[in-house]
């Protein structure tokens, strides 16, 4: 396989984690808790799009799109009484939040897995020399770089936007400037579902089986992105997702096929190092936020 | 007999405020008025309960019993935000500005105050006229101020929601004694404007100097209560302030 092909597939799973990154990292910036189940709205969103397997593709992605939004809003409704426990108790429920809904996803659909009928034709590939690309590459490496751009803009460029940045760099001190709390965390989930009901689809096309634990552990790297880019910070919680995402795809492409169990040692083994030497994250602040 | 005329509302009242934490009183029955563009001073050793009768007044900490009024309405329990669109903004103490946004982006924020955005347009000219260095490094991230220009930004920031009542905690902490000069300047043109200031400082002669009266604060009550003509009377002020 050559170099080139390995970055092509490396900056799809590299877009793919900066996106459930920024989604984790938006919900993190204003409620100070790692979402252990964003990973269950990936499920939610696939189980959407079986359920509408039937339908034009227009309706399957309305209607991924909705669930995934919803299932956003009830998480940020169900966390509510969070925002007064401490962080350890807070991070164990979301744990509780994420293995309930599995629970309930193997009680209604059982554990075999059921294939979904999305845009399977996005699977079939472009050969450009002696590049070999899926249609579902091209468009993931699309819409992440879209996406990123225009969470970029309206971070950088519109009022709310500024007033989520700044409740994410320092939640107290931007209540104290009349930043309208609530409204930051509700647009927070919103955006976040906005993002991963994305990554659904572009997931779905490439695995189409779901399963209870779908986005269960597609978003485990995500996660280890953002603490490896840096939670306090959301622009580096998303390049951290980037990096782990285009370092686990690259490194899959490039080590022998034998070694490749051993995978998931080399991403856990870089992590370690990561935080060993900078704790606060690759691209984190090097001291905590003072409190006001 | 003629009757007593009654007391104008105050811009700011606090009323028997008491404030804990866990068991620690640190707010004892506190009570202070401020009328509309006067200048309260706040001076007292440090754990005095001053910081923390700013954060309850901000409704940053939750007060256990006691009413706070901004122009005669109990904003005892509303949110900060809230408090700060009703028309009182807080420099807090270490400024808390945002030093990786630019000093342009900081100071919008202030606008999220406003309970409108009209007159927003005045408001930030009004205060690049009172602290140039905001529109002079507009583009610079905040971060790369000197202490003394971060200050003005928090104070600008702070202006530019317009509020009635302006919350200072300790604003020439760590600044030049030049600086410390300009800036209470500057704040004689703030009151000018009728907004009313409550200046919690450790700078005491200075503060007494300057404040239409100053209330001293100790164990979490209030102690004494000095007038500008005392703050020659160095052995007063001494006396207030450590209980002597």
């Amino acid at each position: 396989m050559s170099w080139l092909q390995s970055i092509i597939d490396a900056l799809a799973l590299g877009s793919q984690l900066a996106l459930v990154a920024m989604g984790i990292g938006l919900v993190f910036g204003v409620l100070r808790v790692i979402n252990f189940a964003q990973g269950e709205l990936i499920t939610a969103g696939a189980y959407a799009l079986l359920l509408t397997n039937d339908l034009p593709v227009a309706v399957s992605i309305i209607v991924c799109f909705a669930v995934v939004i919803a299932f956003s809003l009830a998480m940020e409704f169900a966390y509510r009484p969070l925002r007064r426990v401490t962080p350890a108790a807070a991070l164990v429920a979301t744990f509780a939040v994420s293995f309930t809904l599995q629970s309930i996803a193997l009680l209604v659909w059982g554990s075999q897995g059921e294939a979904i009928n999305f845009l399977p034709k996005l699977n079939q590939a472009v050969e450009v020399g002696d590049l070999r690309i899926r249609w579902v590459t091209i468009a993931t490496i699309g819409v992440g770089a879209l996406l990123l751009a225009a969470m970029a803009l309206f971070l950088s460029r519109t009022d709310l936007g500024l007033g989520m940045r700044a409740a994410a760099a320092d939640f107290q001190t931007a209540r104290v400037l009349g930043v309208r709390a609530k409204r930051v965390i509700v647009l927070a989930f919103v955006l976040a579902g906005i993002l991963t009901a994305c990554v659904t689809l572009l997931v779905a096309v490439q695995n189409p089986l779901a399963t209870p634990n779908y986005g269960f552990f597609f978003v485990i790297p995500g996660l280890v992105g953002v603490v490896v880019g840096g939670m306090d910070r959301l622009v580096a919680a998303t390049a951290g997702g980037f990096v782990v995402g285009f370092a686990t795809s690259f490194v899959a492409d490039r080590i022998p096929p034998d070694s490749r169990a051993f995978l998931t040692s080399y991403i856990f083994g870089f992590v370690i190092v990561v935080l060993l030497l900078r704790p606060n994250g690759l691209f984190g602040r090097r001291r905590g936020a003072e409190r006001l | 007999m003629a009757a007593t005329e009654p007391a104008p509302v105050a811009a700011l009242e606090i009323e028997n405020l008491e404030v804990r934490y866990g068991s620690v009183r640190a707010v004892r029955g506190v009570s202070f008025r401020a009328e509309r563009g006067s200048v309260v001073g706040l001076i007292g050793p440090n754990g005095a309960g001053k910081t923390t009768t700013l954060r309850s007044i901000m409704g940053i900490v939750p007060s256990r019993s006691g009413d706070v009024r901004l122009a005669g309405r109990s904003i005892v329990g509303a949110p900060s935000e809230q408090i700060a669109r009703l028309g009182i903004a807080l420099v807090p103490e270490g400024r808390h500005i945002y030093g990786e946004f630019s000093v342009e982006e900081n100071l919008r924020l202030g606008l999220f105050g406003r309970e409108s955005r009209a007159g927003a347009e005045e408001a930030l000219a009004w205060v690049s006229e009172l602290f140039p260095v905001v529109s002079r490094f507009a583009t610079r991230p905040a971060g790369e101020l000197s202490g003394g220009q971060q200050q003005q930004l928090a104070i600008a920031r702070a202006l530019v929601a317009d509020p009635t009542v302006l919350l200072l905690d300790e604003p020439t902490l760590g600044l030049a004694p030049s600086v410390v000069q300009s800036l209470f300047g500057t704040l004689t043109e703030i009151r000018a404007r009728g907004v009313t200031i409550l200046l919690v400082e450790q700078r005491a002669q200075l503060t007494v100097a300057f404040a239409d009266r100053t209330h001293v604060m100790r164990n979490g009550e209030l102690v004494a209560t000095l007038a500008p003509s005392d703050a020659e009377d160095v052995e007063r002020i001494t006396a207030a302030y450590f209980g002597q």
